[in-house]
């Protein structure tokens, strides 16, 4: 029988969660025998080749890009699995919220005290995606069926959830897994 | 005129013995005197009561009746209450704000007049209401409101508008209201002929423990809505610890469609007041404080009236009724609009004279209450309905009512029937005979408990009121199968929004997060799983805020979820594609696309 597919994307993210994945140390060569890597940066495949069983996503949404490959997951997979603080509540790069666009824009690229733009332009190329109004968690945008909270969650805490669901195990984190202060 | 304010401020400050724990007295007379709390006013009185800034401060802006800013010199609230606002209380605030010239939440430009909203007042059986300083004005139209404008904006006192009075003592020198009390159904309980002193001199041949034994014996049980045993609390705080005892009635009638009290105090002053003294005479209390709300100022002086001719009359004082070593007083406390100090732990606090946030429990206040001492807080039905045992004895009480709550309990019905007002009816009364009592023959829905209590549909109406099955303070509102059932849902936890202390997050956020999450149903951007979202909401709201408000916010969420399921499930529909419809890809792009000027790559328009 194939081996069931994962995906995994980091969005809004700043990849810690991707890097708390590869925490696993060893047990890699296991989750390798366990699952193929579908779309990923762990195997650098950029677009779906196939229907997943889970997907993993890091970061939430704070661009039009974000929100193009979070619904392609959402398609693409069966089980959908927000990783992490950011995912869910938006994290670190929420801290924007508050703060209108254009403000925003104006303090990174021609207002800010370090800013060096002599030719004052905000970067627009087409190849940049736009930025939502705001970030947005990613239950905001799909259906999700898991939560792994964490700033990272800890390598144990995915790899639990991942074996747990692969063999249709109830899923049972010790108190050290789920406890952050 | 500096000095003349803090002169005034010293006087009071002075009057009260510069007492801390009577701030509130002191802030309502400035607020009363001067239109608003000022930072100089904040100032001499933190001098005055030896108290620093922030502790008046954040007195001032707890309350709702309190303002830091300057108010209009005449203060116009209307009451947003859900029955209210289903009877016009919208189109009238049109119409004084055209008048006026201002909006709801507006002072005039020469600081004559403020407009504001404010929740139930306490007149659900004649709304819409609107209290004119402390003047009540009810069955408004927009005629009317027009004459009430041009009335205030000419400078008339606001007494001026009491044209006709109500009945009874509405029509009382002291009180002058244009109230009806609207006593539809008596009963033997508390709407009967009452003797001042015939309850309490029964008492007094009796020891303490004989009259808490009778309490007891009679199953009485808090009318409030929580239902503690009444009998069981005087006997815990009799035996508690502490340097002194104190009665407390809870009159601050804040849940919405409530006014039985307002109707008992009143009329039937002296059955209260007889109560709240064999309670003190029971647990060895000297002092007794009637908390009333601030909406109830109108009859403040008529009660203070009826507690000095009670003095007069030996019932009150030194040696009561002639027995040697008894003494009891009652004073009134006034608040000062505030939903959350009808919780006892926040009227506690809130007569300490601290903001009205809600205590831990344990210790409860039969432990340690007021000002640490141990203290009953009761209902004002309830203290009525101890009296009436003390008279009547307990075996007459018990054997009224249903099993597990015996006697009779008041009623205050509003919304779609043709005889709304207060029903004193035996507890175990079916839904359905109270319908057709009230005159709804078209009930859809009934709240019963106000907002925190539960919506019924007619599935449930062969149920019963009775703390074993439908329980209830008293708040009974009847809404037409007209009426719409999310639109209602949304007024009560807009009320919760509102009134929530902030103390607590799951109350605080959690009430907000209900508002979003209906927002969206209605809108039609729902799906299934938000009423799941809506259901796991509420219960941790259920189980994890500090008090009762918190606890019960989202009730009439979870009432609805579960009996007027439809109402929602035909609002809400599943995306295929796992897709949330409330998120809107073409509103978030939008100003992004202005800043770039050009459209987006990823989602062609």
């Amino acid at each position: 029988m194939a081996k069931p597919k994962v995906a995994t994307a980091s969005l809004a993210g700043c990849f810690g969660c991707h890097m708390s994945i590869l925490d696993i140390d060893e047990r890699i060569l296991q989750l390798i025998d366990l699952v193929d890597f579908n779309k990923s940066p762990i195997d650098d495949i950029k677009e779906f080749t196939d229907r997943c069983a889970v997907g993993l996503i890091e970061g939430g949404c704070c661009n039009e890009e974000n929100v193009r490959v979070l619904r392609d997951f959402r398609k693409h997979c069966d089980v959908l699995i927000a990783v992490g603080e950011c995912s869910m509540m938006g994290g670190l790069p929420a801290m924007r919220n508050a703060v209108p666009l254009k403000e925003c824009l104006h303090e990174a690229y021609l207002g800010g005290p370090t800013v060096y733009n002599p030719t004052k332009i905000i970067p627009g190329d087409k190849e940049l995606p736009l930025l939502l109004d705001k970030v947005y968690p990613i239950q905001s945008v799909v259906k999700v069926d898991y939560f792994l909270p964490g700033c990272p969650p800890p390598a144990d805490t995915i790899w639990q959830a991942l074996v747990a669901l692969l063999n249709n195990k109830p899923l049972e984190l010790p108190y050290e897994l789920i406890k952050y202060d | 005129m500096d000095k003349k304010q803090k002169q005034f401020i010293q006087g009071i400050c002075k009057s009260v013995g510069n007492d801390r724990t009577r701030l509130m007295d002191v802030v309502r007379a400035v607020q009363a005197q001067y239109g608003c709390v000022c930072s100089d006013s904040v100032e001499w009185i933190a001098e005055a009561l030896s108290l620093h800034r922030v502790e008046v401060e954040s007195q001032v802006s707890f309350y709702a009746f309190l303002s830091g800013e300057p108010k209009g010199k005449t203060v116009i609230r209307l009451c947003n209450d859900v029955i209210d606002i289903l009877n016009g209380a919208e189109k009238v605030a049109a119409v004084l704000s055209e008048e006026l010239g201002i909006p709801v939440g507006g002072v005039t430009a020469d600081g004559a007049i403020s407009l504001e909203w404010t929740p139930c007042i306490g007149m659900s059986d004649q709304a819409p209401a609107a209290l004119v300083n402390d003047v009540v004005v009810t069955n408004l139209d927009s005629d009317k409101a027009r004459a009430i404008a041009r009335q205030v904006k000419a400078k008339r006192p606001a007494a001026d508008l009491v044209r006709t009075l109500g009945d009874g003592n509405n029509a009382h020198d002291l009180v002058k209201a244009m109230v009806y009390n609207n006593i539809r159904q008596k009963g033997p309980v508390i709407f009967d002929v009452f003797e001042s002193g015939t309850a309490l001199r029964k008492a007094l041949a009796m020891s303490p423990a004989e009259v808490i034994r009778d309490v007891k014996t009679s199953r009485l049980r808090g009318r409030g809505g929580a239902g503690f045993p009444t009998g069981m609390k005087w006997d815990f705080t009799r035996q508690a610890n502490g340097s002194a005892r104190y009665v407390v009635c809870n009159a601050d009638e804040g849940e919405p469609g409530t006014f039985k009290d307002r109707v008992v105090l009143t009329e039937y002053p002296d059955l209260l007041f007889e109560g709240m003294t064999i309670a003190g005479y029971a647990i060895g209390a000297e002092v007794g404080i009637l908390y009333l709300r601030g909406e109830y100022a109108y009859l403040q002086a008529f009660l203070e009236k009826v507690l000095a001719e009670r003095r007069r009359l030996g019932l009150l004082g030194k040696n009561v009724c002639g027995k040697d070593g008894v003494v009891f007083d009652i004073r009134v406390q006034m608040g000062a609009g505030a939903y959350v100090c009808g919780e006892e732990t926040s009227l506690l606090s809130s007569l300490e004279g601290l903001r009205g946030d809600p205590k831990n429990r344990p210790p409860f206040p039969a432990q340690k209450g007021y000002l640490g001492c141990p203290t009953v807080v009761n209902n004002v039905e309830t203290f009525c309905c101890a009296a009436r045992i003390l008279d009547k004895g307990p075996g007459w009480f018990a054997q009224m009512g249903s099993k597990g709550s015996p006697g009779t309990k008041l009623l205050s019905v509003s919304g779609d029937c043709t005889r709304p007002g207060v029903y004193e009816v035996p507890f175990g009364i079916k839904v359905q005979d109270l319908l057709k009592l009230v005159g709804a023959n078209d009930a859809g829905a009934v709240q019963v408990g106000g907002p925190s209590g539960v919506m019924i549909g007619p599935a449930d109406y062969g149920r019963t009121i009775c703390y074993d099955d439908l329980g209830t303070g008293g708040s009974i509102m009847v809404f037409s199968a007209e009426r719409d059932i999310l639109d209602i849902v949304r007024r009560f936890n807009e009320f919760f929004v509102e009134e929530s202390c902030g103390y607590c997050t799951p109350c605080r956020v959690g009430n907000l997060l209900v508002k979003e999450v209906l927002a969206r149903i209605c809108s039609g951007k729902g799906e299934p799983a938000d009423l799941e979202y809506l259901q796991s909401l509420g219960q941790v709201m259920k189980v994890t805020s500090r008090c009762g408000l918190g606890q019960t916010a989202c009730n009439p969420v979870l009432s609805t979820l579960k009996n007027f399921r439809p109402a929602y499930e035909k609002l809400v529909k599943a995306d295929k594609d796992g897709f949330k419809p409330a998120f809107d890809i073409k509103a978030a792009l939008c100003e992004a696309e202005a800043i770039a000027g050009r459209p987006s790559e990823h989602f062609s328009h």
